[in-house]
């Protein structure tokens, strides 16, 4: 039944990403709805934005979220891949072991890296 | 019958050969052959064997549809040799291959054993909790149409293969079961009289179960036999999800027994006349 | 006696790409795979060079690197993978959980299968990301 389980959350993971992609996408990449997120300029991307959306704890937290869900989904979106050619046990092994590396190092870097932008963007909203 | 002609037309068969003691891959060979509207390629195959060259071998039996014995893999796609007409795929040229996924034991013969391995590891016959009532019946199970319909489409399998050879999981993946074994285990499942869901569930659901279709939805495509192994299969991984998440509203199970003489008689049904016999 | 040889004929990744005449929800399929893996790898660039701005490095603002065309041409196959892989995702989520693949029914000639019973589904469904590639790319086009 672990497939089962890792399956539907995969699935789950999927639909959650439907909706934060999509937000991510109207924020980001939208000419149309990007301005409303972006109070400085038309530029979502410029540094003023950056540090405005960073300051807000909303888009700490659903960037956090959003890493999190995403990484599941693509790894073990990979790891199907993969499993489907056959290989040697051990080397399904092996790829489990890194894949949850590399998952759980970038999570961490990503976490690491909003908290401290969020750190920098209020101590320079504070002057 | 109008419109159908006699006139023969040359077909070029372009013939999938392998001798397991001689040749180190398999080859083709091509053979001209001569065809009449409505000649199935069994037919065709037949012709090459009488007239053209006697070592070719396949494996085929009832000629009609039914044995699932000739499956194979007829102009890049699997189907039965036997009802499949020659000029409703080709015009000039017929490639006749083995069944792809499946190891070949000599020219169109594949050996069919993984899938029969595999069919019989998700246990294909109904599983009481009480035995005892299997192997000593008092009767028969109680079982309404519409329960009837919820597994019939998937007792028609035949167990050709094609599915197998269409699957692009399978291509890769020899650990996948497959969707004529899944098949049949969606179709004891959606049983009422059966009752060994969450046994079959440990093997369905683990890696090499049923969570490796990805709906490519070309077994539903190859079967000959409407079957839809694609539909069977969404259906078993809903069941399963259903399950992981204790979200399945429980199936009401065959308990009743239906005992000699204990039946009632609609009004408008003859009574039985009597035996003949002792 | 001589040797009995076994030919394994197996298709392999050939299998998955193509290895006959196949239908619609195959290469549906395939470009599922490949956009997704495509979006993976994009992803996990994405995570790192995002995380530079904790270093108060920001390669993309202003006219920063990223806004070179050949990254900009980029962002657009990424948004083209992302609007195929989320809307045929939708119809899959749907298919593998039995929503869209109809009851059971007695198989009379000509078959229709649960492949008929979604193929409006898969039909909206790329109307929707073609919607969404021209959206986009006037998106693009105008920034």
């Amino acid at each position: 039944m672990n497939r089962t389980k890792y399956w539907t959350w995969h699935m789950a993971a999927g639909v959650v990403l439907l909706f934060l992609l999509g937000l991510h996408m109207l924020i980001m990449h939208m000419v149309g709805t990007a301005h409303w997120f972006a109070p400085y300029g038309t530029e979502p991307d410029s540094l003023q934005n950056s540090l405005f959306r960073d300051g807000k704890l909303f888009f700490t937290v659903t960037y956090i979220l959003l890493l999190g869900v995403a990484l599941y989904h693509g790894l073990y979106g990979l790891r199907t891949i993969l499993f489907e050619l056959t290989l040697k046990p051990a080397f399904e092994e092996t790829i489990t072991v890194v894949l949850l590396v590399v998952g759980l190092g970038l999570f961490g870097l990503g976490t690491w890296a909003a908290v401290a932008a969020h750190g920098i963007a209020l101590a320079g909203a504070r002057g | 019958m109008p419109g159908i002609s006699n006139a023969a037309r040359l077909i070029t068969f372009h013939v999938t050969r392998y001798n397991p003691e001689t040749d180190g891959a398999p080859y083709l060979k091509t053979y001209a052959v001569p065809v009449r509207e409505g000649m199935t390629v069994l037919e065709g195959l037949h012709y090459i064997k009488d007239n053209l060259d006697s070592t070719l071998a396949w494996r085929y039996s009832c000629r009609m549809g039914i044995c699932g014995s000739c499956g194979m893999f007829l102009n890049g796609r699997p189907g039965l040799a036997c009802n499949t007409q020659i000029l409703h795929i080709a015009d000039a040229n017929l490639t006749v291959a083995p069944l792809p996924n499946f190891e070949i034991i000599r020219d169109l013969v594949p050996d069919l054993w993984t899938m029969f391995d595999k069919h019989r590891s998700i246990k294909p016959y109904i599983l009481r909790i009480n035995e005892a009532e299997i192997n000593d019946p008092a009767g028969e199970f109680y079982q309404s149409p519409q329960q009837l319909e919820s597994y019939l489409q998937f007792t028609y399998c035949i167990k050709c293969g094609c599915c197998m050879a269409a699957c692009p999981t399978l291509a890769t993946d020899a650990r996948y079961l497959g969707p004529m074994p899944l098949t049949a285990a969606q179709r004891y499942n959606a049983d009422t009289r059966d009752e060994g869901r969450r046994e079959r569930n440990a093997l369905t659901g683990t890696s090499t179960g049923v969570f490796r279709c990805h709906y490519a939805g070309e077994c539903s495509r190859a079967c000959p036999k409407g079957v839809d192994p694609a539909r069977a299969l969404q259906l078993l991984k809903r069941r399963l999800v259903l399950d992981y998440l204790h979200l399945a509203r429980r199936i009401k199970r065959c308990e009743k027994l239906h005992g000699p003489g204990q039946g009632k008689l609609l009004p408008d049904i003859a009574a039985a006349p009597k035996g003949t016999v002792g | 006696m001589s040797q009995i040889n076994r030919y394994d004929n197996r298709l392999g990744i050939w299998g998955w790409l193509g290895g006959g005449r196949w239908g619609a929800e195959r290469y549906a399929y395939i470009l599922h795979r490949i956009t997704g893996l495509g979006i993976l790898f994009y992803f996990l660039l994405h995570i790192v060079v995002t995380s530079l701005r904790a270093k108060g490095i920001y390669l993309w603002a202003g006219h920063g690197f990223l806004h070179q065309p050949i990254f900009e041409f980029a962002e657009y196959v990424v948004f083209a993978a992302f609007a195929y892989h989320a809307c045929n995702g939708i119809r899959l989520v749907l298919v593998e959980l039995g929503f869209a693949v109809g009851k059971p029914i007695e198989p009379v000639y000509p078959y229709k299968t649960s492949l008929n019973v979604q193929r409006p589904l898969l039909v909206c469904m790329m109307i929707l990301t073609a919607v969404f590639l021209a959206i986009g790319g006037y998106a693009a086009l105008i920034e």
